[in-house]
């Protein structure tokens, strides 16, 4: 209700001419945020909040993703190399950087190879003494079973590591550059662990990053400070304030008054509000996330490949994507959206062409009014905001092809588990990656054994496309990469286990006068270098 | 005289003794453990289940379980919050002063206001003056706070942006918690800014103080009026004027005195419709005081908290509203007949 009426009230105040007169001073930023992190180590979190808070403002990894390109950038570790047989990864590190001097540690020594080690190794060692500290749990690495790869961690000497492997990975290294893959201090660790209070390594944190902590209040604030030794230089707002906002109406009406300068997650019915204001700003760029329509191969008819390719074909995306995201997706083509370095500019898209898809479905023997399910996943997600409405909007483009067409839809957790227990014909659903590789799109979606861990919602398995995707990856050499990836898409584009849909945008909205924020599409927002002008 | 002081602190205790009897109650009446809903800490384990019985003296029959409870809680020791995990009491100890704080304002305001309001329009009884001013307070107290509060937002946060519309100040200016008064804490703060902190604080109260006081500050000019216009109408102020008292002799002397004395409890109580209010309020424009984070609790079914937080609110009202009580009877004593209600 009161949300409602708030709703209302901004709905009305879109077009009034903005008067803000603000005293505050300038010389700190605020950022309302939409929770409190679980912890300031996000080692131990996957969640976005987590990694948003604390990520890029307290640490650095060891390499980062260029938010433009893509391609990987050194951070901490000035430049790498990986052997022949991509077993071995060295890392020569950067020279003179200052960890945080803060009331609570006063650093002696800059980092160095100790810290890499240690950082690697907390999560990587079940023996390791700060394994179990915090809960013991390491959510990211453990998904992608990065313990078993890793063989060892060696220091070579104080500026050089080296990383061993089991067998080859190549999307190793956009590992070590996710919002994971931070570096904590091994100083900080041993002075709280002679303090016999090793949980502080993670509540009160120790970093190198642009930002250091001071204050932190639950479901308040988090107050940073601008870390003035920062390696990389700093041209920061000299503090940096998240004032935690659940809410999504009540961060836009902070923004609007000027309360707050950047807002997390405008959600997609206000963005009109920001668009229209003078002294507002909205940015957008396409994330990295994937809506598609799946088809359960393992159910008949759905694994004759003819009768996917004609659903394919018997629907127009482009409607979906004006009446859905309401123009903020672009259209997909195949899995990887176009800020991906192995996006395949050749792809060929599928057409609507109900024409076609009526002979095919005719060739395949299935009579006109065969009937099937859309499953329609019942939560918003950035790459599917209105999963139901898609579904209802693809039902009357099957009913023209002669196809009837029942949605389905449950509470989100019996979903996924009938889901998983391949209940769907076909289902309505998407995925948001978690850095900037192409494998983390291949891998999870489609390969034979992302049937068990319940990613691959088409339950199809392809061992040729199963070789081409492990081909790909022990493969250093992107362009040899592409190469396979190309082929993997020219079978895709053949079964068509999918309908690839859209790559939804990531929005950002903030006031005119800050100025040096990007959008990270690969990870959690960073306020280096981040201006604000006096109003 | 020592009579109805004593009176009045046995009601004190009894009440509070029961509001107590009442939260202990709760915890069994919440849904899930007891135990938990008593400590807010989930037991990992049957040993620390067991030293939880043990603290609670839950296993002894409900009379020392409740003793042991009582003893607990006059210690201070409420528990934890189940969301949390920070102690209840402290919690709600740090969050108290914002609460009150805007109540103290509210309530300030409200007299200042209603107090020559109401007087004015009782002394011009049932002319245009006395209708403006009634219809004016009539609307005031017809508002619901939430849509008032949402009013003012939309007016002079939003359209105007003259005024910011949550919290307490800007989160730029770190002011250190010593009392939780935020203009104390400013004023006593080596902020560099401190003028501008001030000022900003300053202009984070307007509106939340307004939309509570709105509110009763109609209940306040109503509650006076009708006294006034009692007083004047009696036999000893026709006595006054018939002896050639002036008007203001008539006002000061006989008048005023005689229209606030008899309802300086009522004003009071005025207070605790205002701290009930303020939790509205304060959920609307994010004032971080003891409302809002009770409507959070609730929402999460945070029970510890809320146990604790129903508990503090309803001892304060209870301990404010038998104070003012016993104050007006020691500052103006009645005599017994008239203590007595026998007229």
């Amino acid at each position: 209700m009161r949300c409602l009426a708030i709703l209302l009230s901004l709905a009305i105040v879109g077009g009034c001419q903005p008067q803000v007169e603000s005293n505050i001073p300038v010389e700190g930023l605020v950022y309302c945020s939409e929770g409190s992190p679980i912890t300031f180590n996000p080692q131990l979190d996957i969640s976005g909040t987590t990694a948003d808070a604390t990520s890029h403002q307290l640490y650095n990894r060891l390499i980062d993703f260029d938010p433009q390109t893509g391609k990987l950038i050194p951070s901490l570790a000035s430049s790498w190399s990986v052997s022949r047989d991509g077993l071995t990864y060295a890392f020569q590190l950067r020279k003179h950087v200052n960890f945080h001097h803060t009331a609570y540690f006063k650093p002696t020594r800059s980092f160095d190879a100790k810290d890499v080690v240690f950082s690697i190794n907390r999560w990587r060692d079940p023996n390791h003494p700060f394994h179990q500290v915090s809960g013991g749990r390491y959510p990211y690495f453990d998904s992608l079973g990065l313990r078993q790869i890793i063989k060892e961690v060696n220091l070579v000497n104080g500026y050089r590591v080296e990383i061993k492997l089991h067998y080859p990975d190549s999307s190793f290294l956009a590992t070590l550059a996710t919002d994971f893959a931070i570096i904590l201090s091994e100083e900080y660790a041993n002075q709280v662990m002679a303090e016999d209070k090793p949980e502080l390594l993670d509540l009160r944190p120790i970093g190198t990053g642009p930002f250091k902590f001071y204050r932190y209040r639950k479901d308040a604030y988090i107050r940073y400070l601008r870390h003035d030794g920062y390696w990389e230089g700093n041209d920061s707002v000299p503090k940096l304030i998240y004032d935690i906002t659940p809410r999504s109406s009540l961060r836009l009406a902070k923004l609007i008054t000027g309360e707050c300068d950047v807002i997390a997650y405008p959600a997609q019915t206000e963005l009109q509000v920001i668009e229209e204001r003078a002294d507002l700003k909205l940015e957008e760029r396409p994330g990295l996330n994937v809506g598609f329509w799946a088809f359960n191969t393992a159910r008949p008819p759905f694994d004759d490949p003819r009768v996917r390719q004609a659903l394919a074909l018997a629907v127009d995306r482009k409607t979906l994507l004006d009446t859905v995201y309401f123009d903020t997706a672009v259209l997909a083509r195949g899995l990887l959206p176009p800020s991906s370095w192995a996006f395949d500019e050749t792809l060929q898209d599928t057409s609507y062409n109900p024409v076609q898809a009526k002979k095919l479905l005719q060739e395949a023997g299935i009579e006109p009014g065969f009937s099937m399910t859309i499953w329609a996943m019942p939560i918003e997600r950035a790459y599917n905001p209105n999963a139901t409405k898609m579904a209802e909007l693809i039902q009357h483009y099957l009913a023209e092809v002669g196809i009837r067409a029942s949605v389905i839809s449950h509470e989100w957790g019996s979903f996924r588990r009938l889901l998983l227990q391949g209940q769907h014909d076909s289902v309505l659903i998407g995925w948001s990656a978690d850095n900037g590789d192409p494998d983390n799109f291949y891998r999870p979606l489609l390969s034979c054994s992302a049937i068990a861990s319940g990613s691959n919602r088409a339950n199809w398995c392809s061992p040729e496309y199963d070789l081409l995707i492990n081909q790909a990856v022990r493969n250093a050499d992107e362009s040899v990469r592409l190469g396979y990836y190309q082929q993997a898409n020219q079978i895709l584009a053949e079964q068509m286990p999918l309908l690839p849909i859209a790559h939804a945008y990531r929005f950002q909205a903030y006031r005119t006068n800050i100025s040096g924020l990007q959008i990270n599409p690969f990870g959690g927002i960073s306020f280096a270098n981040v201006a604000k002008e006096p109003n | 005289m020592l009579i109805a002081i004593g009176r009045r602190l046995n009601l004190l205790i009894i009440t509070l003794f029961i509001l107590c009897l009442g939260s202990y109650v709760l915890a069994f009446l919440f849904p899930g453990d007891t135990l938990t809903n008593l400590s807010g800490t989930p037991p990992l384990s049957a040993d620390q289940s067991h030293q939880l019985q043990l603290m609670y003296a839950l296993s002894e029959g409900w009379f020392s379980g409740f003793w042991t409870y009582l003893k607990l809680t006059l210690s201070g020791d409420w528990g934890v919050s189940l969301n949390s995990q920070t102690p209840v009491f402290d919690d709600i100890l740090y969050l108290l002063p914002a609460s009150l704080e805007l109540s103290l304002y509210a309530m300030v305001i409200s007299l200042l206001v209603g107090l020559p309001l109401g007087v004015l329009a009782g002394l011009k009884h049932r002319t245009y003056t006395d209708l403006g001013i009634l219809s004016v307070s009539l609307a005031g107290f017809s508002f619901p706070v939430f849509w008032l509060s949402l009013l003012l937002i939309l007016i002079f946060a939003l359209q105007l942006g003259y005024l910011p519309m949550s919290g307490r100040i800007s989160l730029l200016y770190d002011i250190p918690y010593h009392t939780g008064f935020i203009l104390i804490d400013i004023l006593q703060s080596d902020v560099a800014v401190k003028d501008a902190a001030l000022k900003d604080a300053l202009r984070h109260l307007v509106l939340p103080t307004l939309s509570l006081s709105i509110v009763t500050t109609a209940l306040v000019i109503r509650l006076i009026r009708r006294s006034v216009v009692t007083v004047y109408s009696s036999d000893f102020i026709k006595a006054a004027y018939t002896k050639g008292l002036s008007h203001s002799q008539v006002f000061w002397r006989h008048g005023m005195k005689n229209a606030l004395l008899p309802i300086m409890p009522q004003l009071a109580m005025q207070f605790t419709v205002l701290l009930t209010n303020a939790m509205i309020v304060e959920v609307i424009f994010s004032w971080p005081g003891i409302g809002e984070w009770l409507i959070q609790a609730i929402y999460q079914r945070d029970y510890p908290a809320i146990r604790g937080g129903m508990l503090a609110v309803s001892a304060i009202v209870v301990t404010f509203t038998i104070s003012v009580d016993l104050i007006v009877r020691i500052l103006y004593p009645l005599n017994k007949r008239q203590f007595y209600a026998q007229a």
